[in-house]
């Protein structure tokens, strides 16, 4: 049976069932999960909906099987996605290096709570970013967005599969419990105004000479076969050559890990995404992502009211961090500000690339952070470089 | 001196990659024979190659994966079973074989095993078991017999293992069997019968591993192994499931054949009737 992929049309739905209509919209016709608070909606909505559209739900044993059966189902050629919390997030650091070193495009959302361990189950968090961008062992490079409201969950989903095709890499979803659970409304585009990046593919038919990790191309991206097309790759998370065939020196290591890292950086351009307010005559800038963007939004605009020259750099991608943009900004502002639920993750990030000192308003996590803190913030920076 | 027989092709070329030989395993190891087991059933399963897929995990075994000539994927330690899983159920036509280890599969991978039994997925499991984790060295694994010695039991080793078929029946697998790295031509023809053999389907091999298993136990070289496999092997009809464990340094059978076969339907994911 072949239902509607795309639900055209003004809905009123929360973070979560945006989420999972995003990756039907998207293609994605493979979920591999298991329960975890606050990302269960997910799974629950595309249970139902999967197979609607010839799509398959399975419920695994557990988040490390989870993301192994996505990237099986990813390398016989369907878009495949999981959904987590915090807890399954750090089982999926195994696999998600797996992705990484195989180059097997997936979508790993999390729906982030608060942290460490069991932590908080029902409630928000922002404490996984770090772990996001460092959480498998080894070198590489990661792409994470963080999402603002239910609108932009669907949006960011959509836009999730494409870049995990378009580059053959995992792509993390860093959302929180707040945007999964919030109810907005979300406006899913016709069909056919859906983004659709393909994946790179061989150019030549089956002849037993593809190589499935030579990459020709400036963007470093090498295509990609699918399992049961006649092409006979080989996929190992062992270093390997532009065959696929393990390699235990140190140069087929350089030469691999570079690519892979720089397979990333190189195309920083085209994966950043940020979001701006007020900020061609900011001289403080507050810095935030994910649901504490919309507490900064509000306390920069009551400021900006009482005549302070601040802006709000909102982070869309989390990874790559856009450095160049915030060293622009470092250039001509006078103070940083970054808010987030956690006690100090992405301020790192920021207070590596500007000269200024950066100012934290953090939480624990549990419950959004007000504008009022970040209000008092701007309002002491304002003082001090007055 | 006779005129040297020169061949150009050998019969398992398609199938092997020989530009990947010679092979990782030691000398005396019986890897090398069930993946030759296997490599023949794919020829004579009349399964186009391009449709078989092998899917390993960590370990010796899991090597086998870079050696097939197949569209082949070489996991994570323990996830062979849930990346085929997804693969399978991706792309039904396919015919995909889980080749890994009793470490891999069992321990390590023990939750998906039973699990991917229990739905009864149809992908079709190889286990060697050599009754040690053999790739760093002869430690300790989920099926090392009470006593024995290892690198991480120097004083025996305290633990029961697992007794495998007895576990794979319990958990729901469709087919069971045994055999060993001497029974060539019955593990081929096992294994060539899972592939037509619907739902989860899993073959132990015991195999010999004399340089991390053997040496500590007296077992010392390939051969000695094998010459135990002739002597004591038993072809098992009705043998209780729960007496199948095995303890090569005791003196008694050792049961093999085919356990369990039953006619259970294969896992479907939810497929919806057409709206009238």
């Amino acid at each position: 049976m072949s239902g509607r992929s795309v639900l055209t049309g003004k809905h009123f739905m929360h973070g979560d069932q945006a989420c999972a209509e995003g990756a039907i919209a998207a293609g994605c016709r493979f979920f591999a999960g298991y329960p975890i608070t606050p990302s269960t909606e997910i799974a629950e909505h595309l249970a139902r909906r999967l197979p609607e559209v010839d799509g398959v739900f399975i419920q695994m044993e557990d988040e490390l099987g989870s993301l192994a059966a996505v990237i099986g189902a990813s390398a016989a050629g369907t878009r495949a996605m999981t959904a987590t919390s915090g807890p399954g997030f750090s089982l999926m650091m195994e696999n998600l290096g797996l992705a990484v070193m195989m180059e097997i495009p997936c979508v790993i959302v999390d729906i982030q709570r608060g942290s460490p361990s069991t932590g908080l189950p029902t409630m928000v968090g922002q404490s996984d970013v770090m772990q996001a961008r460092f959480g498998s062992h080894g070198d590489y490079e990661i792409v994470a967005y963080a999402p603002w409201s239910p609108q932009e969950t669907f949006d960011l989903t959509v836009h999730s599969f494409n870049v995990a095709s378009r580059y053959r890499v995992p792509v993390l979803m860093m959302s929180d419990e707040v945007i999964g659970h919030m109810i907005e409304r979300v406006v899913i585009p016709p069909e056919d105004q859906i983004p659709h990046w393909e994946c790179k593919r061989p150019r030549h038919p089956p002849d037993g000479r593809f190589d499935p990790f030579l990459a020709e191309d400036a963007d470093l991206v090498p295509p990609m076969a699918y399992a049961g097309e006649g092409y006979r790759v080989h996929f190992t998370g062992l270093t390997h050559d532009e065959h696929g065939y393990p390699v235990m020196s140190a140069e087929a290591h350089q030469r691999l890990v570079t690519r892979l890292v720089e397979k990333i950086r190189r195309n920083a351009d085209q994966l950043i995404r940020t979001d701006g307010y007020y900020l061609d005559d900011a001289r403080i800038v507050v810095i935030a992502y994910g649901c504490t963007a919309r507490s900064a939004r509000r306390a920069v605009w009551v400021a900006r009211q009482r005549g302070i020259p601040v802006g709000l750099l909102r982070l869309v991608s989390i990874w790559p961090f856009p450095e160049q943009l915030v060293k622009g900004l470092a250039s001509r502002v006078d103070t940083f500000i970054v808010a987030e639920m956690n006690l100090g993750q992405m301020i790192r990030e920021v207070q590596r690339h500007v000269k200024q000192p950066v100012k934290g308003v953090f939480h624990a996590g549990g419950a959004l952070i007000p504008p009022e803190p970040i209000i008092n913030a701007i309002c002491e920076e304002a003082v001090t470089h007055g | 001196m006779g005129k040297a027989l020169v061949v150009s092709k050998h019969p398992l070329d398609d199938v092997i990659r020989s530009d990947r030989m010679p092979h990782i395993w030691c000398p005396g190891c019986g890897i090398g024979i069930a993946m030759r087991c296997y490599a023949q059933a794919i020829l004579e399963s009349g399964i186009p190659l391009d449709k078989h897929i092998i899917v390993s995990g960590i370990g010796c075994s899991g090597r086998v994966a870079g050696y097939m000539n197949l569209d082949s994927y070489h996991s994570t330690h323990g996830r062979a079973i849930p990346f085929a899983v997804g693969l399978k159920l991706a792309n039904s036509n396919l015919t995909v074989t889980v080749f890994s280890g009793d470490g891999d599969l069992a321990a390590i991978g023990g939750n998906h095993l039973i699990h991917a039994a229990r739905r009864n997925i149809d992908i079709k499991i190889i286990c060697i078991n050599n009754f040690n984790y053999g790739m760093t060295g002869g430690q300790l694994g989920p099926t090392t017999p009470h006593t024995a010695r290892t690198t991480t039991t120097p004083y025996g080793n305290p633990e029961l293992p697992f007794n495998l078929p007895y576990l794979l029946a319990a958990a729901g697998a469709n087919y069971v069997s045994r055999w060993t790295t001497l029974h060539v031509r019955q593990t081929k023809q096992d294994i060539l019968f899972t592939f037509g053999k619907p739902g989860f389907t899993f073959i132990e091999i015991l195999s010999p591993c004399p340089v991390g298993f053997g040496k500590s136990n007296n077992i010392d070289e390939g051969l000695d192994e094998m010459e135990i496999y002739r002597e004591r092997c038993v072809l098992a009809d009705s043998v209780p499931m729960e007496e199948l464990g095995i303890d090569l340094r005791e003196e008694r059978p050792i049961y093999i054949g085919n356990f369990v076969n039953r006619q259970q339907p294969p896992y479907k994911p939810v497929q919806l009737e057409a709206a009238e």
